[in-house]
């Protein structure tokens, strides 16, 4: 029994989503914690985590712990009683206590009410079986990685916003897709039909097989997902089926305490239910005959919702237009209000670019902006966005409206680019993130931010899809005063100088030493940080070959130990096999090294060599030297320099083989290896067109024919797949080297550190390339040169020197002495 | 009263300037790490990163900071403070030079 009657109220909060928890956090920031104490009951087994962001956890573009928002420490910090995996089974009025289902109870003062919403399932037969999943919640996305991890074929059903993106990320899992869509069109709710056309055109490019107007019947399956059967006989195999048909209010337990309910827990202005002790927010309100499903318009409810509780008796809340998009990266949406014309009293104005990819619409009513649909190119969705809340009159601006903010204002007295000081505090400027202008404004000035990495650093705007970058970088020179034109991006925080710039100064100016261009530049930390560090040692070495001492302090550990480190600490070890080739000499070896050391496991990997995985720092130097003996060396499957050369068998084996495709490899490796470079850098060559060897895909890619060699650049696997574009073809394989050489080195000289040759290509164009290696014969031997200049100094084994005693201080620990 | 237990780790040179190297013995389980900057100054501090353990001996050295190897977290050398907008600590030890060499105090639990 309690003695002491505890002074504070008590707030019991039942789900910890995103509106329940983004509420207590409000009611924190008005000093709700002298008011409550507060619980906090959460039917997942986790803390609180951005829903938003389980597309890009899918996408493999964030892990599960980026996505967290409060750690339990939080919860800690400020008194929050949380329970998680446990859900509320009963809610008791009249004596005004929850119940779970492990039984616990406890009594409130204030309840909320914040249970989102559960996803709806067709009436199909099938639902119930292993293989089949919604899209909610971190549980879901678990089977889904499990599936991509061991099996093949996906099948999403429905072709809203959240089947696109879970389609897309398990494609970028290596999964084939399939998605069946009721309607003619995707997202038809959101786009009319041209945007949606577009979409799926660019979808379809991408890998994804659409079926629209698609009935599914059932999900055939004895033990298993096995497929989806259609109703006009169509059958989908399928190993995975997720369901992202939509989304219902979840009301059970505010229907079974007799609060009143609609489609929704029906919550007035104040987000009171009709119990004034309880209140509600998110997707399991109904207000005004409205339910919700984004999360704009939930952080408005969360504000009045939590000042009411802190007693603030004007906080009123009204939903606001509303603006989607689409987390795809590439894929660039925009839609708000109106889709069309609703009758001839209203004007829609449409542009259109086929070729380009790029559509745009608005519609006007009683001259007010109402809806606006955008593709391709979505930067003046926000404007819109604005213009369609503050039901601005843009009868003047009708004709140019379409084209965009710039133009449409252009010649008026308004400046270009949005107008920061009449912009609302509460216009949403992060849509992934829920950001508001006002957060940002105030983050700046509390925390005296400066650059847009810290903005982003402590208000996470513009940290998910970047589609907000432009205006994030304005509301900071807004705020700071400070304006700064489209500028070049710095190397990092410790400088304003750009990548071009320092390097043009290395050269111009003699400079040889990292003191010298951040004396130049006029660097904020004498001794610059990780990230410029790296980049100035990378400069300074392309610059003065031979000259220049590289500076192993200014490596990331990868690169200053000759090894990768993995997350337990330990190391992986990748000797180089010379375009792929190995011998059973080198086998035996590796197979003995193994042993020897204990090293826990042996790997093929992607670039057609074997790795050795977690070996202990110390052995390091004794297993490279053991390496070295059978005659191997590093693969600098660490190094910002040359990793793999990828060959196929070619013609000494291959029955389509036109050149000896190995040969050249490996004398295109021995060329190149131990050259640092801006980042890694991967060759392939293939013997024929069927390109075994994936060059398309390489920084550099060879494809032999019978006339000649196919000379590919700028390929790129990883993230954003890019296939190489074609430079030239030539006769003989001294021209490939020559090629070879000189590109390498126009790419060392000329790209930004940490810059592949991909988004190098992509920045300057492969015309430019084509300028300085194919156009200009005098101008590629120069630099095929300077290559191999600099080549004489690089070619040494790093592990052989190790292994000799060269920073042996590395490796050993320090000892105790006595 | 003096509650350390002072460790002679050897001389200065035995540590590359902006470099870190990893102890033979640990404290309470957990392995140490002794840092020297740019300026020659030294500092030690529990050897895991506060995020998820990540070994800051192996880290970027910058100023009086190091930057973690597996996340780049920065974590201010004298305090063992993580820098904003992360949040934690390493803890730090006290170290002194005496004779050129280096000597890192375990703190010791007082019997009461
Ligand atoms: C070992 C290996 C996987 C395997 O078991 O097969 C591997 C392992 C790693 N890759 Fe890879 N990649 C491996 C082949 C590839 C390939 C395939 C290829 O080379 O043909 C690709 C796609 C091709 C490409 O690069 O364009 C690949 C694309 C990446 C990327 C994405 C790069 C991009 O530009 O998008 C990263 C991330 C990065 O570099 O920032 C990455 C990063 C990594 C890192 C270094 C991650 C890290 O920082 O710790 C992994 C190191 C593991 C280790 O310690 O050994 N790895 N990685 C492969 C080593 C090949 C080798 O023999 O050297
Ligand atoms: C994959 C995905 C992508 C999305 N992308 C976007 C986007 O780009 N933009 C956007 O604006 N919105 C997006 N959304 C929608 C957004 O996530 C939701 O609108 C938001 O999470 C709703 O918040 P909520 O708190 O109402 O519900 P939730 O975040 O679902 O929280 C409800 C919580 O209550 C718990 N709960 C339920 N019943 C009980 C009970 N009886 N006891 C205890 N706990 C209970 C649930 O387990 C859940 O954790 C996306 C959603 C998903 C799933
Ligand atoms: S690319 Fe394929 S088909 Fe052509 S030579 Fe190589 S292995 Fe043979
Ligand atoms: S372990 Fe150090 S930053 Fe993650």
């Amino acid at each position: 029994m309690n003695m002491i009657a505890n002074p504070l109220e008590h707030l019991v909060v039942i789900g910890n989503g995103m509106a329940g928890m983004r509420t207590v956090e409000e009611l924190l920031k008005r000093d709700g914690a002298a008011k409550y104490r507060i619980t906090v009951f959460g039917a997942e087994p986790h803390v609180n985590y951005n829903r938003i962001m389980l597309s890009s956890v899918l996408a493999g573009d964030k892990t599960i712990d980026d996505i967290v928002i409060n750690t339990h420490e939080w919860y800690a910090e400020n008194g929050i009683n949380l329970i998680t995996g446990d859900a509320v089974t009963d809610i008791n009025r009249s004596i005004r206590t929850v119940t779970s289902a492990s039984g616990l109870t406890v009594q409130y003062d204030k309840l909320l009410i914040a249970t989102g919403s559960k996803p709806l399932a067709p009436p199909i037969p099938g639902l119930g079986m292993p293989g089949v999943c919604a899209f909610r919640d971190i549980a879901d996305v678990d089977k889904m990685l499990d599936a991509a991890r061991t099996q093949k074929r996906a099948v999403v059903i429905g072709g809203g916003l959240l089947g696109l993106e879970a389609a897309w990320g398990l494609k970028q899992r290596g999964m084939s897709v399939a998605l069946v869509h009721l309607m003619p069109t995707l997202m038809e709710r959101q786009l009319d039909a041209p945007a949606a056309q577009l979409l799926q055109r660019d979808l379809d490019r991408r890998g994804i097989a659409f079926f629209t107007e698609g009935q599914t019947e059932e999900i055939t399956g004895t033990t298993h997902a096995e497929g989806v059967q259609l109703a006009d006989g169509r059958f989908i195999p399928a190993d995975l089926v997720v369901l992202a048909i939509g989304i219902r209010p979840n009301i059970d337990l505010a229907k079974a305490c007799g609060l009143e309910v609609n489609r929704g827990i029906v919550v007035t202005d104040d987000m009171r239910t009709s119990d004034p002790d309880i209140f509600s927010v998110g997707e399991c309100v109904e207000h005004r005959g409205s339910v919700f499903g984004l999360v704009a318009p939930i952080w408005d409810q969360a504000k009045v919702c939590a000042a009411r509780m802190a007693g603030d008796i004007n906080a009123l809340f009204a939903a606001q237009a509303l603006s989607t998009m689409l987390k795809i990266t590439g894929v660039d949406v925009f839609s708000a209000g109106a889709l069309t014309a609703a009758d001839e009293a209203d004007d829609e104005i449409t542009l259109r670019d086929d070729n380009r990819g790029m559509y745009k619409k608005i519609v006007i009513r009683d001259g007010k902006l109402v809806g606006s649909v955008l593709y391709g190119d979505v930067s003046d969705g926000q404007w819109y966005l604005q213009l369609m809340r503050d039901k601005t009159d843009v009868s003047e601006l009708r004709d140019r409206l379409v084209f965009g903010r710039a133009f449409a204002e252009a010649g008026s007295a308004v400046s270009t680019g949005p107008d920061f000081a009449a912009m609302a505090d509460d216009t949403q400027i992060c849509g992934c993130n829920g950001i508001s202008k006002g957060t940002i404004c105030c983050a700046i000035k509390d925390k005296d931010l400066t650059t847009l990495s810290e903005v982003r650093a402590h208000t996470k705007a513009s940290a998910s899809c970047g589609q907000c970058t432009g205006l994030v970088e304005g509301l900071l020179a807004f705020t700071t005063g400070v304006t700064t034109e489209k500028k070049i991006p710095a190397i990092c925080d410790c400088t304003t100088a750009g990548h071009d710039e320092v390097r043009a100064a290395i050269l111009a100016q003699s400079l040889k030493t990292m003191d010298a261009i951040r004396e130049t530049f006029g660097w904020k930390k004498p001794d610059g940080c990780h990230k410029c560090r790296p980049a100035l040692n990378y400069y300074l070495l392309c610059a003065w070959p031979g000259e220049y001492v590289d500076d192993s302090r200014s490596r990331f550990v990868n690169e200053r130990v000759h090894a990768n480190i993995q997350k337990d600490g330990t190391y992986s070890v990748i000797p180089r096999m010379w375009g792929g080739m190995t011998t059973p000499a080198e086998l035996h070896a590796i197979a003995s090294v193994a042993e020897k050391f204990q090293i826990p496991s042996v790997k093929v990997t992607g670039g057609q060599r074997i790795d050795l995985l977690g070996v202990k720092k110390e052995d390091l130097p004794a297993v490279w030297a053991d390496l070295n003996a059978a005659g191997m060396v590093s693969g600098h499957a660490y190094a910002k320099g040359l990793r793999t050369v990828k060959t196929c068998v070619g013609s000494e084996w291959c029955r389509f083989g036109t050149q000896d495709s190995t040969g050249l490899g490996i004398k295109l490796e021995k060329m190149c290896w131990g050259s640092w470079t801006p980042h890694k850098v991967k060759f392939a060559v293939s013997g024929c067109p069927r390109n075994c060897a994936e060059a398309t895909i390489k920084d550099m890619g060879i494809v032999c024919v019978e006339a000649g060699y196919d000379i590919l650049v700028g390929g790129n696997g990883g993230i954003d797949v890019r296939v190489t574009d074609p430079l030239t073809r030539v006769a003989t394989e001294d021209e490939v080297m020559e090629y070879a050489g000189a590109f390498m080195q126009v790419y060392r000289e000329e790209a930004h550190y940490l810059e592949r040759t991909a988004p190098w290509i992509d920045r300057v164009g492969i015309d430019y390339v084509k300028k300085r290696l194919v156009d200009d014969a005098e101008g590629r031997a120069a630099l095929n040169a300077r290559f191999l200049y600099s080549q004489s100094f690089a070619q040494s084994d790093p592990w052989a020197e190790r292994a000799n005693g060269t920073d042996a201080h590395e490796f050993a620990r320090m000892p105790e002495l006595v | 009263m003096d509650t350390h237990i002072w460790k002679n780790i050897g001389p200065l040179s035995e540590i590359p300037v902006r470099g870190a190297r990893r102890l033979c013995f640990g404290h309470e389980g957990k392995p140490i790490a002794v840092f020297r900057t740019g300026a020659d100054t030294f500092f030690a501090l529990i050897d895991e990163c506060p995020h998820k353990a990540g070994p800051l001996s192996e880290g970027i050295i910058a100023g009086n900071t190091v930057t973690c190897p597996l996340h780049n977290w920065v974590i201010e050398l004298d305090s063992g403070n993580v820098a904003a907008p992360d949040e934690g600590n390493a803890r730090s030890l006290p170290v002194r030079v005496e004779g050129g060499e280096l000597f890192v105090g375990l703190p010791v639990r007082e019997l009461a």
